[in-house]
C-alpha cells in the first residue's frame, strides 16, 4: 500500500499554485490535509500525474467570523475550526458537526474545505454547507467564482471544482437570530461515516413560532439534499409543532441505498428518527438563543 | 522460599523496550534488505492463461520477478497439509505461487523483488496476467450444492466429513433419544466470518550467508521451530544450516500459527538465489485477502429434553466453510464439535460436520478456534430450552452441569489432539453462583422493569464454556545458571504479547529462589531452543511454563548437590534464597548460586578470578572420582520437557446487560461480567489483560466484525474502514472474578487463559439482545440494521 | 527513470535530520526507513488504526497519511523522543504500571496521542479520555487498561509537577 509516483509541486504563492494546476489540468490533484486523498493514493485507487501541495501557500489557514458568516480558508484544519470560539458563536452547527467528523487525530490534519471538495455524501460538512446555503470560492488562473452549495455538490465524490481550479475558502452563513441548529447521526462505530445523519436548522419569529425548519441528510442520496419542512411543522411554537410530521416528510424524500453496513430501509427509518430528534434539538437551541 | 513470585501481578519486563520504541518487530529489521511484493489474483476463480511481465522490466530498482514456473523442485509442489486426519479425505493446499489456477481473490501469482516496496509495487502494477474466468463458488450452502468444483478432483466440494456419537447410558443414539424425549426443539444457527486481524501483518526477512552456506530467517510467526523445518525441507537445506527467529510479534491470535505461508518459503528462496537480504512485510490489504479467516459456520440443532430442562439428546449438524484450501486440516470444526457440550452432562450427543471448499480465503484457527461457534450453539440451545419451559435460564444450565465430584469427567469424544476429551477439574455450580452475584442476575428483573417504565429496553444474557487448553504434544525448557549468577531461560514456543518473558521468569525465579531481575527469558529463537510446537490453543503457559519449572527443578537439584559438597552438608538440608544456597536455619553456611555455577563446570583455563576456583589446581575436587561424574554434565543447566497425557480444561461464564434503542436499534453493552477459572494464576495482571482483550474481540465478533463476500467472491470490506474492529468507544468495561481449581494434570496446577475471553461473547450478547427485544436471535454478528430488520419481521 | 528526490529537513525528537526522498514517501516510511526510527509502526496505511501516530509540532497526526515532503522544516516527535533520557515519561510509566500494552504494536501511537491529550488537558474526564483515544485501534488489551493508564499518567504528572 504505497502511493504511485507523481510529480510533486509545492507552490509558494497562490498564483504559482494556480499556474501549476492550470498546466496539470485533469492530471493534477490538490493536496491539503490529505486525510481522504492519501488513503486513495496508498491503495492506488487514484494516480494523479501531478500532486499540488498547497500546504505552503500563505493566507489560506484563516477562520474568519463576520456578520454574514464564517469564512474558512483551504488550510484551516477541522480541529482549528472546532476550537474557534468566534466560529462557534457565529454558526454553532460547525462545531456540532465537526465533533462527529472521524477522530480527533484525523481532525488535526484534515481540512474543512478539503472535506467539501471531496464531496462524500456520507460526510458531515457537505450537509452542513448545503443546509446553511453556503458557498465555496474557487480560484483559477485569471479569476475566482463563488459556487453556492446547491450547485457545488454534483454527485457522489463529485464537485463543481473543475480541473485547474483550487477551492480557496468556503463561507458558512451565520446563524440568524432566534435560530438553532443540531446534528444527529448514527454510525456503526464512534467516528465512522454515518449510516445516516441529519443536520437541522430551526428559526422562530418574534412570537417564537417556527418560521424556518430545514434539514440536510447524510448518507441519504448522491448529494446532500436539503428539505424545507417549515410547512410540515406548522407555524406554531416548538412545543406544539408537528415534528413527527416534518420528520416523516424528510423520511419520505430520502433516497438511501443498501450497503454492507445497513439496508436502505433501515437508513430511511433512521433518517426519520434522527430528523425528528435533530429538529427538536434545534428548536430547543432556538428558544435558548 | 522467600522469593515467591509465582502468582504476583509483577510488571512486565517486555514493557520498557516496547514503550520506548526499542521493540524489534519484523519490519524493523534488515533496513538494507530488498523488498518483496506480490501480484495477487483479483478473481476468485480463474485459470491463468498468460503472465506478461515485459512492461515491468523497466521499473527502476527492479531486481527479480518470479512465477510458479521459476520454482525449483519441492518449492513447486503444494504447501504441506499440516494436520492430516482420516476424515479429511480431500485435503488440498495451495502452491507458493499459483499454478495454472487461482482459487481466491488474493492468491499470490507473481513475486517481485525490488530495491524498496514502493518500486516493487510499481512493478506489480505493470505485470499483466491474462485470466480465463471460472464460476466462483461462494457461500457454504451454495458450495455444498454447487456443480462447480473448487478443486476438480473434490466432488461436491466436500473436503472432510466426520461424525462423533456419544450414546445415552442405556446405549441409545441421540437421534432415538430425541425422538422419545418429552420436549424437542429444532433450529438453525449461523455465525459469520471474521479474522484474527493482528495490527502487525505477517512478515518474513531472510539472510543467506554464502560463506557459511547458512540461512537465517526472521518471521512474524507463532511457531519458529516448525517454520524452520518447513524451510529446510522446501529449500533442501540441512536443518542445522537454517535458523528461524520470531522477533517481537505484533499480535497473532491464530493466523500466524499457519506455516509455512507462501512468503515464508519464497522470501528465503529469493534471498539465497539473489545472494541479497530480502524482506516482505505484509500490508493491510494483503492481510485481508491472503491471510486466513475463521468463524463462518452454519449449525443445525435438534435437542430433546425433560421438564426440568435436562438435555436428554442433542444432535448438531455443522456446515463448515474452510475456504479454498485446508493447510491446517479440520481443527476448527473438530474443536466446535467436541467443545460444544461445554460444562454440561448431555444425555446423548451426535455431532456431524462437513467441511466445504469455497473460493474464499482459507480458514484456520482464530483465537477461540471453533469454540465461539460451539458455545453459541450450546448456549442458544440452553436459552431456547428455558424459554420453551418458562424456566430461569440459569436454572436450566444448573440442571445440566457436571458436578464438582464428577471429575475426571469423560465426554466420550476425541479432542483436537487425537486424545480422549476428559475434563480434569472445575467447579461449574460455584462459577455460576459467583457470576450471578457479580452481574446481579436475581435483581435484574426489577432493573429491567424500571427501565421499561422510562421507555428503555434492557436485556441480560449469560454464556458458559469449557475450553481444552494446553494441548500437546510437548514443549521444552532450558535453564542455565552462568557464573555471574544470571539465569538464562529459553523455550521454543513464541510470544505475541502474552508477557511470556515475565511469566516464565516468575516461574523460574520462584523455582530457583533467585531474584526476578537475575532471570532472562528467550522465546521463539531456534538458535536457543530447537524443539517446540508453537503458541496457540491457550497452551504456552501450561506447556512451556511447566517445562521450565521442570527444567528449573533439575537445575535446583544439581545446584543443591554441588553446594552440599562445597558446604559439606546434606542436600536435603539446603534451600536457595535470593540466589544463595544455604543450610536451612543457618544463613552463614552459604554459597552463592554464581559460585555453584562455577563449581559445576570443572575448568582447565581460568578466564577470570571466579573461574579460577574451578580450575584443576584449585583443589576443589576429590581425586577419587572424575571431575565430571558419571551421568552428569558440566555446567549448571538443565533441560526438560512437559508432555501431558491430555489437555487440561479451563472454564468460565460471562454475563452482559445490554440496552437496545427502541427507535434506532442501536445496541449498547451496559455491563459485562466474567468469572474465569484457569487454575493457579502465574500473574493475575496478565491473565486479566488476556480476558479483557478476548472479550473485546468477542464484542467485535458479536456486534461489528464480518467478512463480506459478494457472489463473485470479492471481499467487499477489505479495509479497517469497513471491517469494523471495535475502538475503545465500542468495548465495555469488563468486571472479572477468578475461581481457581488447580489442574491435577501438571506440576504448576495451571490451565490456559489466552482464548477464554473471546469464547462465549457472541452467545452472551445474543442472549441479552433476545432478552431485551423478545425476538429470537440466531445469527451473529448482529448490527442495528439487522435488529431493525428482525423487528420488522416479527 | 529514477524518481526525482527532494531534500528535506525535519527536526525529529529535537535533532535536525536530513533526508532525500521522493514526493510520494510517506512520513511513516521516512521515519522508519530513511531515518531508522522504527518505533513508529505501520498498521493499515489508510489512517484508521492509529499505530503510526506521531506528533507534528506537538499535535498528533497520522504519519501514514502525511507525505514527508509536506512537513519539510517541521518538528516531529516519535515514541523514541517521549522519554527524558533514560527515564520514561509519565505516560510510558503509567502504561507499564497499568498493563496498558500487550504485543506493543499499537502502543507508540497511543503514547503519542495520549501525551498530546494530557498536555492539552492535564485532568481529563472519563469521557474526554475515551474520546481522546477513540481513534486508535488495539487488538490485544480491550482498552480497559489503556484507559486506566491515561488516568494514571495524569495522576503521575500532577504528582510530579
Amino acid at each position: 500500500m504505497k502511493p504511485p509516483p507523481f510529480d510533486y509541486h509545492a507552490p509558494r504563492s497562490l498564483g504559482e499554485a494556480l499556474d501549476v494546476l492550470a498546466e496539470a489540468g485533469e492530471e493534477g490533484k490538490v493536496l491539503a490535509g490529505g486525510q481522504s486523498l492519501i488513503p486513495l493514493l496508498n491503495m492506488r485507487l487514484a494516480a494523479p500525474a501531478h500532486l499540488v501541495d498547497i500546504n505552503r501557500l500563505p493566507g489560506l489557514a484563516a477562520v474568519e467570523a463576520a456578520p454574514d458568516g464564517v469564512r474558512i480558508g483551504a488550510l484551516a484544519r477541522h480541529a482549528q475550526v472546532e476550537r474557534s470560539e468566534p466560529a462557534a458563536v457565529a454558526q454553532p452547527l460547525l462545531r456540532q458537526a465537526l465533533r462527529l467528523v472521524a477522530h480527533p487525530v484525523i481532525r488535526n490534519r484534515g481540512t474543512v474545505v478539503g472535506s467539501l471538495v471531496h464531496a462524500d455524501p456520507a460526510a458531515e460538512l457537505p450537509a452542513v454547507l448545503a443546509l446553511l446555503g453556503g458557498s465555496v470560492r474557487l480560484a483559477r488562473r485569471g479569476g475566482t467564482r463563488d459556487v453556492p452549495a446547491g450547485e457545488f455538490f454534483t454527485g457522489p465524490l463529485e464537485s463543481a471544482a473543475a480541473p485547474g481550479e483550487l477551492a480557496v475558502s468556503a463561507l458558512f452563513p451565520a446563524l440568524p437570530p432566534r435560530s438553532g441548529t443540531a446534528f444527529r447521526e448514527v454510525a456503526r462505530r464512534h467516528g465512522d461515516y454515518a449510516l445516516a445523519g441529519v443536520a437541522a436548522l430551526v428559526g422562530l419569529d418574534e412570537d417564537l413560532r417556527v418560521t424556518t425548519a430545514r434539514v440536510a441528510c447524510v448518507s441519504a442520496g448522491p448529494v446532500p439534499a436539503v428539505a424545507d419542512v417549515a410547512g410540515a411543522c406548522g407555524h406554531r411554537p416548538p412545543a406544539s409543532a408537528d415534528w413527527a410530521g416534518a420528520a416523516e416528510a424528510v423520511r419520505a424524500r430520502a433516497e438511501p441505498e443498501d450497503d454492507i453496513h445497513a439496508t436502505a430501509a433501515y437508513r430511511r427509518h433512521l433518517i426519520g428518527v434522527l430528523a425528528e430528534r435533530a429538529l427538536r434539538d434545534a428548536a430547543r437551541e432556538a428558544l435558548n438563543a | 522460599m522467600t522469593t515467591r513470585l509465582f502468582g504476583e501481578p509483577v510488571q512486565r519486563r517486555e514493557d520498557p523496550r516496547l514503550l520506548t520504541g526499542r521493540g524489534r518487530y519484523l519490519d524493523d529489521l534488515g533496513p538494507d534488505a530488498l523488498a518483496a511484493a506480490f501480484v495477487r489474483s483479483p478473481h476468485a476463480h480463474a485459470l491463468i492463461r498468460d503472465i506478461d511481465v515485459s512492461a515491468a522490466l523497466d521499473v527502476d530498482g527492479l531486481v527479480a520477478i518470479y512465477t510458479w514456473e521459476d520454482l525449483p523442485d519441492r518449492l513447486a509442489e503444494p504447501l504441506p497439509l499440516l494436520i492430516p486426519h482420516p476424515a479429511l479425505t480431500h485435503g488440498r493446499t495451495a502452491h507458493p505461487l499459483a499454478r495454472e489456477r487461482v482459487r481466491h481473490v488474493g492468491e499470490p501469482v507473481v513475486m517481485v523483488v525490488a530495491r524498496d516496496r514502493y518500486l516493487a509495487e510499481d512493478a506489480c502494477a505493470l505485470i499483466r496476467v491474462d485470466y480465463e474466468l471460472l464460476k466462483p463458488v461462494v457461500g457454504v450452502e451454495e458450495a455444498a450444492q454447487s456443480a462447480q468444483p473448487v478443486h476438480d478432483d473434490v466432488p461436491g466440494n466436500v473436503g472432510a466429513h466426520l461424525v462423533q456419537e456419544v450414546p445415552s447410558a442405556d446405549g441409545r443414539g441421540a437421534r432415538e433419544v430425541i425422538e422419545g424425549a418429552p420436549h424437542t426443539l429444532a433450529f438453525r444457527l449461523d455465525v459469520e466470518r471474521s479474522a484474527s486481524m493482528p495490527l502487525e501483518g505477517r512478515g518474513v526477512y531472510a539472510r543467506w550467508d554464502a560463506d557459511d552456506a547458512s540461512l537465517r530467517v526472521y518471521s512474524s510467526t507463532q511457531t519458529s521451530t516448525s517454520v524452520r523445518m518447513a524451510v529446510a525441507a522446501k529449500l533442501g537445506l540441512p536443518l542445522p544450516k537454517v535458523e528461524v527467529i520470531a522477533p517481537d510479534v505484533g499480535g497473532g491470535f491464530g493466523v500466524k500459527i499457519v506455516h509455512p505461508w507462501p512468503e515464508e518459503v519464497l522470501v528465503p528462496w529469493a534471498a539465497m538465489l539473489l545472494g541479497r537480504e530480502v524482506k516482505w512485510a505484509e500490508d493491510r490489504r494483503e492481510h485481508f485477502v491472503s491471510s486466513a479467516h475463521e468463524r463462518a459456520q452454519v449449525q443445525f440443532v435438534r435437542v430433546g429434553f425433560d421438564d426440568e430442562g435436562r438435555v436428554l439428546g442433542l444432535e448438531v449438524n455443522i456446515l463448515h466453510d474452510h475456504g479454498a484450501y485446508t493447510p491446517y486440516g479440520i481443527i476448527v470444526p473438530i474443536i466446535t464439535s467436541t467443545q460444544l457440550p461445554g460444562p454440561y452432562r448431555l444425555g446423548s450427543y451426535r455431532v456431524e460436520f462437513s467441511s466445504i471448499y469455497t473460493n474464499t480465503v482459507q480458514v484456520t484457527p482464530y483465537r477461540g478456534a471453533g469454540r465461539p461457534q460451539a458455545v453459541f450453539c450450546m448456549e442458544r440451545t440452553m436459552d431456547r430450552i428455558a424459554a420453551h419451559l418458562g424456566l430461569d435460564r440459569t436454572a436450566v444450565r444448573a440442571a445440566n452441569f457436571i458436578q464438582p465430584g464428577e471429575f475426571p469427567y469423560d465426554q466420550g469424544l476425541i479432542f483436537q489432539d487425537g486424545r480422549p476429551l476428559i475434563y480434569d477439574s472445575g467447579d461449574y455450580p460455584e462459577s455460576l453462583r459467583m457470576l450471578k452475584e457479580l452481574i446481579g442476575w436475581d435483581s435484574f428483573p426489577g432493573l429491567k422493569a424500571e427501565a421499561a417504565r422510562e421507555g428503555r429496553r434492557l436485556g441480560i444474557g449469560i454464556g458458559c464454556y469449557v475450553e481444552g487448553t494446553g494441548v500437546g504434544p510437548y514443549e521444552g525448557g532450558h535453564v542455565q545458571v552462568t557464573s555471574d549468577g544470571r539465569v538464562h531461560v529459553s523455550t521454543g514456543l513464541t510470544s505475541q504479547g502474552q508477557g511470556h518473558e515475565t511469566a516464565f521468569a516468575q516461574i523460574a525465579a520462584t523455582e530457583l529462589g533467585v531474584p526476578l531481575d537475575r532471570v532472562s527469558v528467550v522465546t521463539g529463537d531456534t538458535r536457543r531452543f530447537g524443539y517446540a510446537v508453537g503458541t496457540f490453543a491457550s497452551r504456552a503457559a501450561v506447556m512451556s511454563g511447566n517445562a521450565i519449572a521442570l527444567a528449573c527443578r533439575k537445575v535446583r537439584e544439581k545446584a543443591l548437590r554441588i553446594a552440599a559438597d562445597a558446604l559439606e552438608a546434606d542436600p536435603r538440608d539446603l534451600e536457595i534464597t535470593d540466589g544463595v544456597v544455604h543450610v536451612t536455619g543457618t544463613p552463614a553456611a552459604a554459597v552463592p548460586l554464581a559460585t555453584v555455577a562455577v563449581l559445576a563446570n570443572p575448568l582447565r583455563y581460568a578466564f577470570d578470578a571466579e573461574a579460577a576456583r574451578a580450575t584443576q589446581f584449585a583443589g576443589a575436587s576429590s581425586f577419587d572420582r572424575p571431575p565430571v561424574q558419571e551421568g552428569q554434565e558440566p555446567g549448571l543447566e538443565g533441560r526438560d520437557y512437559y508432555s501431558p497425557i491430555r489437555s487440561t480444561f479451563a472454564s468460565g461464564m460471562h454475563a452482559a446487560i445490554v440496552e437496545t434503542d427502541p427507535l434506532t436499534a442501536e445496541i449498547r453493552i451496559l455491563r459485562y461480567a466474567v468469572v474465569h477459572d484457569c487454575g493457579n494464576l502465574i500473574n493475575p495482571m496478565i491473565v486479566e489483560g488476556q480476558i479483557h482483550g478476548g472479550v473485546a474481540q468477542g464484542v467485535g465478533g458479536a456486534l461489528y466484525e464480518r467478512m463480506v463476500y459478494d457472489g463473485h467472491g470479492q471481499l467487499l470490506n477489505a479495509s479497517f474502514m469497513d471491517f469494523l474492529m471495535p475502538y475503545a468507544t465500542e468495548v465495555p468495561h469488563v468486571e472479572t472474578a477468578h475461581l481457581q481449581t488447580p489442574s491435577p494434570l501438571n506440576p504448576l496446577g495451571i490451565k490456559g487463559a489466552g482464548e477464554a475471553g473471546v469464547i462465549p461473547v457472541s452467545a452472551v450478547i445474543a442472549a441479552a439482545v433476545e432478552d431485551a427485544e423478545g425476538i429470537p436471535i440466531d445469527r451473529m454478528p448482529i448490527s442495528p440494521s439487522d435488529l431493525f430488520g428482525l423487528r420488522g419481521a416479527s | 527513470m529514477p524518481e526525482q528526490a527532494h531534500e528535506i529537513t525535519l527536526v525529529v525528537n529535537g535533532t535536525v535530520r536530513r533526508a532525500e526522498v521522493p514526493g510520494r514517501r510517506l512520513l511513516s516510511d521516512c521515519l522508519r526507513h530513511d531515518l531508522g526510527l522504527t518505533g513508529t509502526h505501520v498498521g493499515c496505511e489508510h489512517g484508521v488504526c492509529g499505530c503510526c501516530t506521531v506528533l507534528l509540532d506537538g499535535e498528533p497526526v497520522r504519519s501514514c497519511l502525511t507525505f514527508a515532503v509536506t512537513v519539510d522544516g517541521r518538528e516531529i516527535t516519535t515514541v523514541e523522543g517521549l522519554a527524558d533520557g533514560d527515564r520514561m515519561s509519565p505516560v510510558q510509566r503509567a502504561f507499564a504500571e497499568c498493563h496498558g500494552l500487550q504485543c506493543g504494536f499499537c502502543t507508540p501511537g497511543f503514547l503519542c496521542t495520549v501525551t498530546a491529550l494530557l498536555r492539552e488537558n492535564p485532568a481529563p474526564t472519563e469521557e474526554e479520555v475515551l474520546e481522546g483515544v477513540s481513534g486508535n485501534l488495539c487488538r490485544c488489551t480491550g482498552y480497559q487498561n489503556i484507559l486506566k493508564a491515561v488516568h494514571r499518567a495524569a495522576e503521575i504528572m500532577a504528582e510530579e509537577s
